[in-house]
């Protein structure tokens, strides 16, 4: 399965719910589309659920990294929810932990939203 | 396909088109080797994504989608190891060359974290030149013994 991405919106802040797989090919490039059109949008806070994704590879990283950067240099914030244990040690052993803000609880998360 | 059976031992080798499509089927070999062998969910997981991050070196960097070049796996399985060997047939990959992934100035790079996420999931983890051309990668997972 290949990821599957809905888009709500919580007060000024656009949630970004995803489910599958991040690879490269169909799920790395509908992420970074998905990421680059809200951008482009004008959205400056997102918020990427991850709870759902049971899988992410090198590209899918890389297609995480590049979107924190594009939003981070339009002024905006880009961050992280409900990682599951399998992308919370794949970030852990690339050292991106220490870039994104993650949290696992998406009021406070939205909250933290400057 | 070739399945060679031994004592104790389990080969099977496979020619493989430079397509994403082969991604997922050596993903389906080595992954149902890897289930019979006994490796658990987590251990599984780290397998193929290995398998995947060099496959994916092997069809896009090393074959460039060459529909004339061929990806070479073979996968060997004693009771307590298994061996997963790829080779593809571009024009050589030097692992040095690849910039510190954990450096400071690289975090935000976008490519250059594949090796890295290999070497922390598999045993083991060697890269060599092919002749005339091409590189081979050879990584091993060993079973954990029970406790």
């Amino acid at each position: 399965m290949s990821v599957k991405l809905t888009t709500r919106q919580v007060g000024d802040v656009t949630v970004v719910d995803a489910a599958g797989r991040i690879t490269l090919g169909d799920g790395a490039s509908t992420f970074r589309d998905t990421v680059r059109d809200l951008a482009a949008g004008g959205q400056k806070k997102m918020l990427l659920n991850l709870a759902e994704v049971s899988y992410i590879d090198s590209s899918g990283i890389g297609e995480m990294v590049s979107g924190f950067t594009t939003v981070t240099n339009q002024g905006g914030q880009v961050k992280l929810l409900n990682l599951t244990k399998r992308v919370k040690d794949l970030l852990q052993i690339t050292k991106l932990y220490t870039v994104f803000e993650v949290f696992d609880d998406e009021a406070a998360a939205v909250r933290s939203f400057k | 396909m070739a399945d060679q059976e031994g004592v104790g031992a389990h080969t099977v080798e496979e020619a493989l088109e430079s397509t994403l499509e082969s991604v997922d089927q050596a993903e389906d070999i080595v992954l149902r080797e890897a289930r019979e062998m006994g490796f658990d969910e987590d251990e599984q997981h780290h397998i193929g994504i290995s398998l995947r991050e060099c496959l994916v070196n092997a069809v896009v960097h090393g074959n460039k989608y060459n529909s004339r070049k061929k990806v070479r796996l073979v996968v060997s399985r004693t009771p307590d190891r298994l061996e997963i060997l790829v080779g593809d047939e571009g024009e050589g990959f030097d692992v040095q060359q690849v910039p510190d992934p954990l450096a400071e100035e690289n975090l935000l790079r976008q490519s250059g974290r594949g090796v890295m996420m290999i070497q922390a999931f598999m045993d083991e983890f060697h890269v060599q030149r092919r002749h005339p051309s091409g590189t081979e990668v050879r990584m091993v997972k060993y079973l954990p013994k029970p406790r």
